[in-house]
């Protein structure tokens, strides 16, 4: 099992490595000189050269990627050129806020699932349950922003029940605060429950079927009591795992809600940095991501191995 | 966003299999109509009788559907919207169908080569992958469409290269299994070359779950498409795009909710159709049990 591990973990790095290296190159690919961005157009050259140097701008790019790797390997992760903020202050800054918008739409798209997929599995096979996964097919044609401009026209422009746009902390307001995630996490979780749906479904069609199942029955328990203790916990392993890889693709995923939406969480900044050709904070913010991303498929494929004793042995 | 849905759809109820494959079938009619009628509107949208997609009529500004000259309205600018549709299909479906091509045949051959001779080619090529995967994809496109411009061509490539990581993974999955038969054992035995087990055994049999694929990554392509249009990176104003016209009605969706509802309409059901007629494709190539 340590070796398994192990060989997970060393597997990790390179893939890191990698995608901080694809950024940097992207990254001084962006048209637009940040030194004479940041001094005007009054600048002479001399003083854009100087800021340039000062910068360490005018070094060859791979001397500029082993400067910005050794310094992260030391904890640190630069600060911005344009703002003075630490990458660190500027990612721990916007976290609560994915992290708020994420935390909801998982809660929601489970509260919308759960009992859709125990339904339909009980119901497996009829009008209903056809109806209901047909619909889940329906959504992978619905994208986000489509989703986003309905739930603002309907609970936004028409009900005027939540606010369309913007965001207040959550120390100032409480209630606003959670009323300006309502729409967003409602359109994210929007994407999720389908999937989550599915994979419960599947899931307790199979232990509907085990002989502990027919035990319970014969016992005459009540079907709701058989439904929620004895069938759904086994049942809801996938569940679980299908639904820590969605918070890992939610981490830099929720871009564009965020944009809509106004909330000044990961992906806005994500896109802020790349319109202010920001490096240094585009840079953290992707090995950010990509570390949280990563991370998440690591603890889910342990969770694997974990469950399933043949992954742990095959694969080494 | 890129990521495509390879598993999905393996809970096919076995209870009623031929309600389901006639209920199927009309729906896979009506998309294949849907997909050629809006194919061949964008292919002719210049010898159409419509108004030029571009044409301000400072009269009409937000006319509602049904107005006189203006069949489905017009925009914020008094541009109709019916030709404006029909001109932003043509970009949907321009990069829609280009760009999985970029993801097919790159992705396709890598993942053929790798699953079949294995080895260090298999672990640089899934590593390949998985990199892809992790680097958030939208702020690839965002990035480089900043720094090459907003073209058509431009945004084909970036969605393009994105697409390649999930081609890969499907041939190679494809490959791996089809490996194992018989039918390249005895080709092996008969002396054949790789190149000839390669093109003449396994590409015939790679290709049609290649293809069903391909078509679900035209819906996700599409559906990328608009994003990039909506965040206003897509193609250049004035030229219409389903995703900026969304976008564009969002300004007043309190006066004229149509603006952003005709176009979301319109994308809705042209990704929709390439979903079902995907999933059908998918559904017939499957070798699992479910789908036979």
């Amino acid at each position: 099992m340590a070796t398994f591990i192990g060989r997970r973990l060393l597997y990790l790095l390179p893939v890191l490595f990698a995608v901080t290296l694809l950024t940097f190159l992207i990254a001084s690919l962006l048209p637009g000189d940040l030194a004479s961005t940041m001094l005007g157009d009054q600048a002479t050259p001399e003083k854009v050269e100087a800021l340039r140097a000062q910068m360490g701008l005018d070094l060859p790019i791979w001397q500029r990627y082993g400067i910005w790797l050794w310094d992260v390997l030391h904890g640190n992760l630069g600060r911005s050129f344009r703002t003075g903020e630490t990458v660190w202050a500027a990612v721990t800054d916007r976290l609560p806020v994915s992290l708020e918008l994420m935390a909801m739409t998982v809660a929601l798209g489970l509260v919308i699932a759960i009992p859709l997929a125990i339904f339909c599995a009980v119901k497996s096979g009829t009008a209903v349950d056809r109806f209901f996964t047909g619909l889940a097919f329906g959504k992978l044609s619905l994208p986000s922003y489509m989703v986003a401009i309905l739930l603002i026209y309907l609970f936004a422009v028409e009900l005027n029940w939540l606010p369309a746009t913007g965001w207040v902390p959550f120390a100032e307001d409480p209630v606003g605060n959670l009323r300006s995630f309502i729409l967003p996490a409602l359109t994210l979780a929007f994407a999720e429950w389908p999937v989550l749906m599915r994979v419960l479904r599947s899931d307790m069609i199979a232990t509907l079927q085990e002989d502990y199942i027919a035990m319970a029955k014969a016992k005459g328990l009540r079907p709701a009591r058989i439904l929620l203790v004895h069938a759904l916990k086994p049942s809801s392993l996938t569940l679980v795992t299908v639904a820590g890889i969605n918070i890992g693709r939610l981490i830099g995923g929720a871009l564009i809600v965020e944009t809509i939406f106004a909330l000044p969480g990961i992906g806005r900044l994500l896109v802020g940095a790349i319109y202010a050709r920001d490096f240094i904070i585009l840079q953290g913010v992707v090995l950010f991501v990509a570390a949280g991303f990563v991370m998440v498929n690591f603890i889910v494929d342990m969770l694997y191995a974990v469950l399933d004793p043949r992954i742990r042995h095959g694969r080494a | 966003m890129a990521v495509l849905d390879i598993e999905g759809g393996g809970d096919t109820a076995i209870v009623s299999t031929v309600r389901r494959q006639r209920r199927v079938g009309a729906l896979f009619i009506g998309s294949v109509a849907w997909i050629v009628l809006i194919g061949l509107s964008a292919i002719f949208a210049d010898w159409l009788p419509i108004a030029s997609p571009t044409d301000m009529d400072l009269l009409a500004k937000r006319a509602p559907p049904g107005s006189e000259n203006h069949i489905l309205g017009a925009d914020h600018l008094g541009r109709d919207e019916l030709s404006r549709l029909i001109h932003g299909g043509r970009v949907s479906l321009t990069v829609g169908l280009l760009a999985p091509v970029i993801g097919v045949t790159i992705g396709g051959c890598l993942g053929m080569l790798a699953g079949y001779f294995r080895g260090r080619l298999e672990t640089f090529a899934v590593g390949g992958v998985d990199v892809l995967l992790a680097f958030p994809p939208l702020v690839f496109a965002l990035a480089v469409t900043a720094y090459l411009g907003q073209s058509v061509t431009n945004i084909t490539l970036v969605i393009g290269v994105l697409g390649i990581p999930a081609f890969t993974r499907v041939a190679r999955a494809v490959t791996l299994s089809l490996s194992e038969r018989e039918f390249v054992t005895a080709a092996r035995a008969l002396g054949a070359t790789h190149a000839r087990i390669l093109i003449r055994e396994l590409l015939p049999n790679v290709a049609l779950p290649l293809l069903a694929f391909f078509l679900l990554a035209v819906a996700v392509t599409i559906v990328v498409e608009g994003a990039l249009s909506f965040l206003g990176l897509g193609v250049p104003p004035p030229t219409a795009s389903w995703g900026s016209m969304i976008g564009e009605g969002r300004d007043s969706l309190d006066i004229a909710p149509w603006l952003s509802f005709l176009p979301a309409g319109f994308m809705f059901l042209t990704v929709l159709a390439f979903n079902v007629v995907g999933d059908t494709l998918r559904a017939l190539t499957d070798p699992r049990p479910g789908a036979l």
